[in-house]
Formats: C-alpha cells, structure tokens, sequence
C-alpha cells in the first residue's frame, strides 16, 4: 500500500471513529439516565427503544434558525463552536487503539502533544462567553476559565508519573511498557487524572460553568441550532478522548487481565466504554459542587495528590533499578 | 572529522535560491506569526488582542514543529495557548473588555515600545546569524535534533546548572505572590 493511501485511510477511520463514537456515547447517555432515573424517555422514535431520537434530535438541530445575537462579536462568536470541536478531532488522531500500528498518527512526544490540544479546546467557551454579549454568559466563560487553570495542574502532574514510570512519553511505547502491578501502583494518579479530566470537560459534578438553574447555560446560552449541537458533540467528544486516554494512560490500552492479549483493540474499546459508563454515572447520581468546593478540590486535595503519585513513581523506579 | 565534512558538503548542496517545500512552508508560517503579533499590538479590541496572540504563539509551535523540535512544539502549545492566553482572558473577562474598539486602548510609550522591540529584534537576530553564520544542520538525518529524548540529554547533561537556577527563580517568584496576596488579605481584615 502506497504511503499517502495509507495516511488518507488512517484519517478516514479517526474521522469516522469522531463522528460516530460521541454519537453513540450520546444515546448511552439518554438511555442511561433514564434507567436510573427510573423512567422510560424517548421511546417512540424509530420503533425500538426509540433508537432514532438521536437522528431526530441532530435534524431539529440542523433545522432551528441559526441565531447571532446584535450585540456580539460576529466573528469570534461564530467562530467559537470550531474553536471547541476541532481539538478533539486532533487528539483522536494521536490515541493508539491497538497494538503495533493501530494508531491515527504515532506522535513522539505523545502525552505532551494530546494534554496541550485538549486545552486549546477550552479556547473555545472563552470566546463563546465573550462574543455573545451577555452576562450569564460572561460568568460562564469565567468559570471556565478558572476551572480549566485549576484542573490543568493536576491533570499534567498525573500524566507525567505514567511518563516516568515508563519511561518514555509516547502513547504506544507507555501502553507497550504496561504491567498489571502498575492499576495499583499508579491508582491514585488514575484518579487524579479522571476527576481532574472530567472537570475539563465541565461535566457533572463539575458542571459549574454551565449550572443551568444559575446561569441559564453558561458559555452557550446564546448559541441556537448547529453551533449549539456543536458545542454539545465536543462534549461527547471530549468523553470520547478522556476515556480514551484514561484507558491507554492507567489501565493497559489493548492488554487483557490475566495476559488474555488476544482481542487487541477490542479491549481499548470495551475499557474506554466502562468509563464512559462511570463518566454518564456520576452525572446522574452526584449533586453539583459549588464554585469554592471546586478550586478547594483542586488544590488541596488533587494538586497534593498527584505529587505524592510522583513521589511514589519515583521512588518505586529507582528502587526497583 | 566526517562529521564537519557532512556539514560543509549539505551547506553546499542547499542553496537559498532552491527551497526545499519544508523551508517554503517555514517562511509563510513565519510571516503568518510576524503578521499576527503585529495585529496582536496594533489592534483596538482588547479580546481579539488575546485572540491574535494565540495565532502568534501557535505559529511559533508549528515552527517548531517544521524544525523537527517536537516536544517544545507541545509545551509551547501547552504552556502559552493552553494556560498563559487562558489567564489572559480571564483578566480581560474580569475588566469585562467591551464588544467592539476601545477609544482608550493606546498608549503614550508606542514610540518607546516600538524602540525596545526593534531594538530586541534586532540583537537577537544578530547573535543568531553570527553564531551560525553558514552552518547546516541537517533535520532529518539519522540522528534527530529535536526529539524529546535528545532535548532531555541535552537539557539534564548540559545544561543541569541554568535548568535548576531557573527553577529556583521561579520557586522564588511563586512565593514571592503567595506573600504579597496573603498580606493584601490581612490589611483588609483591620
């Protein structure tokens, strides 16, 4: 197979893999919630398990009038939902699913390459809270902003004791080094890394700075049809990456329990999908934290955390040298 | 000695009037960044300020990238756009920067501004040409200059001693700010 074949079809899948994967993870999320919630939700749509509500919503979406508010900043506001999605679409590229070359795009420095592109993504709901003009709005990109500087921290602290306990940084040479002792070794990083990622995201419990009997909806409160779907697919999206990378960071990527290695890219998949799982669980069942609990759990609890996690990495890897 | 004589023959061998498409590419990001960071002091709206500075410093990455650095490419990305920019924003959210120019946007040390920069500019572009003058460094041989095993050897062999002083530095900055907010709290408490 020619090369640039080669790269096309690579991109081909992880573009495909983008459109479906926050998609499905968006139906799990309805169907979910309504099963804990002890409810039936949309039912109807397509006959089974009203399987085509999602369809139907995407074509409500596409349908509304594409509104921009007359006191914003045109530019910046309709640039913003791109802003928010593009990043993910890159960071998908560089997450490996499977041994060998089962990957988009094998970047050298991998760790370093996925947490910087995820920030960029936050880019995204600042200029949204800005360019629409309007307070709640404005509170909303705020909160962002503060959560995302918070969180950042502990985030890249946990990601580095994975790099050190592999000694390398790239995302198929970490899974490649990956043993069984390290769940425990390295659990409290895996944590660390998860809470502090799913406060990225702005999911609940850390839904602060879209709190919507606060501030309406946050960053997007003014945004309408496709650029709102927009916003809410990178959320998924972001869900997608997150789990993604908790799974080839902390629990083994492609690698089975019990050396069962067989399945490959299947188990990837199957963790990721367990805590996608945790992630639409923790939606349902945990109250929203307030602002200061917020930035409290942050830097006292997770920032400390994940300098113990270095701690201990560095020390079992000298020791065991 | 092959070394120096590899060197001399792919200095020889890249002449500046046949660019490679990789250095044609490294010109028009450049002039892309120049022309960001130029929008980036020049403009009235204080956000898109913000906003232009984010094309300026991920244009500085992706010319990392052409140079094969990745890993300071990633930082560059993380550290400036990821965080640096964010806090940025956030102080202009705090002042509530309007919608549209800011009359009072300007300054009266343009002039001064304009002097200091030139002058930066044109010291650091001299001491980068006359301490390469017509070296060729060859980016895609067998030993990569970039990646971030060799940046680590090199960043914690050789240049152990600033890497540490630095972060000292910095050490000192972060509690020098802890102090000075904790004793701001304590005045307004009396």
């Amino acid at each position: 197979m020619s090369d640039t074949l080669d790269v096309v079809l690579r991109l081909l899948a992880v573009f495909v893999v983008f459109l479906v994967l926050p998609l499905v993870i968006g139906q799990t999320e309805h169907k979910v919630m309504a099963h804990m919630q002890g409810r039936l939700g949309p039912m109807y749509a397509g006959g089974f398990h009203g399987w085509a509500q999602l369809v139907a919503d995407g074509v409500k979406f596409a349908q509304k009038e594409d509104i921009v508010p007359a006191g914003a900043d045109r530019r910046v506001f309709q640039l913003a939902p791109a802003v928010a999605l593009l990043p993910y679409l890159l960071v998908l590229v560089a997450i490996p699913v499977g041994p060998g070359n089962e990957v988009g795009q094998a970047v050298d420095a991998g760790i370093f390459f996925v947490l910087a592109v995820m920030g960029v993504g936050v880019l995204g709901s600042l200029m949204a809270g800005w360019a629409s003009a309007n307070k709640f709005s404005l509170l909303g990109g705020l909160r962002t902003a503060a959560q995302l500087m918070a969180y950042e921290l502990p985030m890249v602290l946990a990601a580095a004791s994975v790099a050190m306990a592999a000694g390398t940084v790239s995302l198929p040479g970490i899974v490649d080094a990956f043993h069984w002792w390290w769940v425990p070794w390295q659990l409290v990083g895996a944590v660390v890394f998860f809470v502090a990622g799913l406060a990225e995201l702005q999911r609940p419990p850390f839904d602060m700075p879209v709190a919507d009997s606060e501030i309406i909806f946050g960053a997007y409160t003014e945004y309408t049809g496709l650029r709102f779907a927009l916003f809410l697919l990178s959320e998924y999206a972001g869900i997608v990456v997150l789990c993604g990378l908790t799974t080839v960071l902390f629990l083994g990527g492609w690698h089975g329990p019990f050396g069962a290695d067989g399945l490959g890219w299947v188990w990837t998949l199957l963790k990721a999908a367990v805590l996608a799982f945790v992630v639409i669980w923790l939606r349902v069942t945990y109250p929203r934290l307030r602002e200061d609990q917020l930035q409290k759990l942050a830097w006292t609890v997770l920032i400390p955390l994940a300098l113990a996690q270095i701690a201990l990495t560095g020390v079992v890897k000298v020791v065991t040298q | 000695m092959t070394g120096t004589g590899t060197t001399v023959l792919a200095a020889q061998a890249h002449g500046f009037l046949s660019p490679t498409g990789v250095e044609v590419v490294f010109l028009l990001v450049g002039l892309v960044t120049l022309g960001a960071a130029v929008v980036t002091v020049t403009t009235k709206q204080l956000v898109h300020a913000a906003l232009w500075l984010v094309v300026a410093l991920g244009g500085l990455a992706v010319e990392y990238l052409l140079l094969t650095a990745e890993f300071i490419a990633w930082v560059q990305v993380l550290i400036y756009v990821g965080s640096v920019v964010v806090l940025l924003l956030f102080g202009l959210m705090l002042t509530k920067a309007p919608i549209g120019r800011s009359p009072d946007a300007d300054s009266g040390n343009r002039w001064a501004a304009l002097g200091v920069a030139v002058a930066a500019a044109a010291a650091l572009v001299w001491v980068v040409a006359d301490a390469f003058r017509t070296t060729w460094i060859g980016l895609d041989g067998d030993a990569p200059q970039g990646t971030t095993k060799v940046s680590g050897e090199i960043l914690f062999r050789h240049w152990v001693l600033p890497f540490e002083a630095l972060s000292v530095l910095l050490l000192a900055a972060l509690v020098g700010a802890i102090v000075l907010s904790r004793k701001r709290g304590k005045e307004e408490k009396r």
